[in-house]
């Protein structure tokens, strides 16, 4: 009763607003069918075998989809910054420390003089502004690398590890280092 | 009224049937003039939102911003609100995850404003003369728009083996017990939701996903060799102990201070290294 009143009220409206379609519609399948589900497709089963191998389908997609983008857009924070520079500045103390150590090695071959006495006239004869700056740019790393390894040092005790610790700490190290290495430029 | 709800529902569904395929349903379109921007009266808040595209269906065609105004007067507080939105009503190609709305099922994770995090739980801030970018997970690879490939994540998570593993029963054949103290143990490590927040905002993951597993996984790995019930805590530990699962990890933190649960994977990270350097 209910159905066939829907039915009746469908067809009704159809009538009215497309009657072309309406009876294309009609002949393919009675109202009566549609409504006791009989106008659902029915297809046959088959299937084929995925000969793709199934490890190599990520590999394919990977080729064709973009990387997005992390350093360039992550908000610049105290900790990943600060790691940065305990990185860079690592990179500051070694690699002048190998450079150095080198050309000390084959200074009396090449009739460098590198001995500390020379080194230390040189430095001298230098303007002071010069001096405090070159001592600020070797002080620097060296501050900060030594203070944020105790750092990393309390972190691998698994302390100080909370979000306000972090921060805390973070803005100290580099407050301590700035001003250290300045106090060590000034000597 | 609900025989009426019911009578229209079913005319509805007939429709389709009785129509030919030139009238079947087309793609969901927005009328013009319908955005935020085209009605904006005086007291309207209107915010610029850039969210990142990119389309496979054109994998030539190189990523982009594209910029959508809404009115946050008419938009609800948090970013899905903005995301869902812009789709209703705005673009209804802008591709996204998202489903229980409320920080539980951890689908909508995205960076916004530069970090990481649940767009369900993140505020739109109300500030209307910054605008807002909205990227995917940081060196994700793009299924599409904000959708990010998890699928390796899935796996490492799979490789650390997430389940309790014991090979004597309980003593009186019923569940596995544990003292309060040692349940106490698990709190801030069993909320987590796998929601990649915390590994994809990791620059130690990004430069080698393929072998570190990253914040995520490893606070997983702990939250079962933590575990009082679990009988394999020395496999789990050999199979960390190797210069890439775990010690990828340079402290950077980023993941503790992304994480949108409130949870702590460094900690968990560095409780881990702690138990490995006794082994």
């Amino acid at each position: 009763m209910f159905s066939s009143k829907v039915a009746q009220q469908s067809l009704r409206r159809l009538a009215v607003q497309q009657p072309l379609p309406m009876q294309a519609s009609m002949m393919r399948a009675s109202p009566a069918a549609v409504a006791l589900g009989k106008g659902i497709q029915s297809r046959p089963v088959t299937s084929s075998p995925n000969t793709e191998d199934p490890t190599q389908i990520l590999a394919k997609q990977r080729l064709n989809r973009p990387v997005s983008p992390h350093l360039s857009i992550y908000k610049p924070q105290i900790g990943w910054i600060g790691s940065s520079l305990h990185r860079i500045s690592g990179v500051a103390l070694s690699g002048p420390l190998y450079l150095w150590a080198t050309a000390y090695l084959f200074s009396p071959a090449l009739g460098w003089h590198l001995e500390s006495a020379s080194m230390v006239a040189a430095m001298g004869a230098l303007p002071v502004a010069v001096k405090i700056g070159l001592k600020t740019i070797l002080a620097l790393p060296f501050t900060y690398h030594s203070m944020n390894g105790i750092r990393h040092l309390t972190w691998d005790l698994g302390k100080g590890l909370s979000n306000n610790a972090i921060i805390k700490s973070g803005w100290t190290v580099i407050g301590l280092s700035v001003t250290s290495a300045i106090a060590l430029a000034l000597l | 009224m609900a025989s009426l709800r019911t009578t229209s529902r079913l005319f509805a569904a007939s429709r389709p049937l009785f129509r030919p395929a030139t009238f079947a349903r087309s793609y969901a379109t927005v009328e013009a003039g319908s955005t935020d921007a085209a009605n904006a009266g005086p007291e309207a808040k209107l915010k610029t939102f850039k969210v990142y595209r990119w389309n496979p269906d054109t994998p030539s065609e190189k990523p982009t911003m594209q910029s959508y105004q809404l009115d946050l007067n008419k938009t609800g507080p948090m970013m899905l609100d903005a995301l869902i939105r812009i789709k209703n009503e705005q673009d209804p190609t802008l591709t996204f995850r998202r489903s229980c709305r409320e920080g539980i099922c951890g689908s909508c994770a995205m960076n916004i404003d530069g970090v990481n995090t649940l767009a369900c739980l993140c505020r739109i801030p109300t500030d209307t003369a910054s605008e807002s970018r909205i990227y995917p997970l940081p060196h994700t690879y793009v299924v599409k728009d904000l959708v990010p490939d998890l699928t390796l994540f899935y796996k490492q998570y799979k490789s650390i083996k997430p389940y309790l593993q014991r090979d004597t029963p309980s003593p009186d054949g019923l569940e596995n017990r544990q003292s309060p103290e040692d349940r106490k143990k698990l709190d801030g490590l069993y909320e987590c939701i796998l929601c990649a927040c915390c590994s994809t905002s990791c620059p130690s993951y990004w430069w080698n996903s393929e072998e570190y597993l990253g914040p995520a996984i490893l606070l997983q790995s702990y939250r079962w060799l933590a575990d009082s019930r679990d009988e394999r805590t020395a496999e789990r530990k050999a199979a960390l102990d190797n210069s890439m699962s775990v010690y990828r990890c340079h402290t950077i933190l980023n993941c503790t201070r992304t994480c949108p649960k409130g949870l702590n994977p460094g900690r968990a990270i560095a409780e881990t290294k702690k138990m490995l350097a006794s082994m």
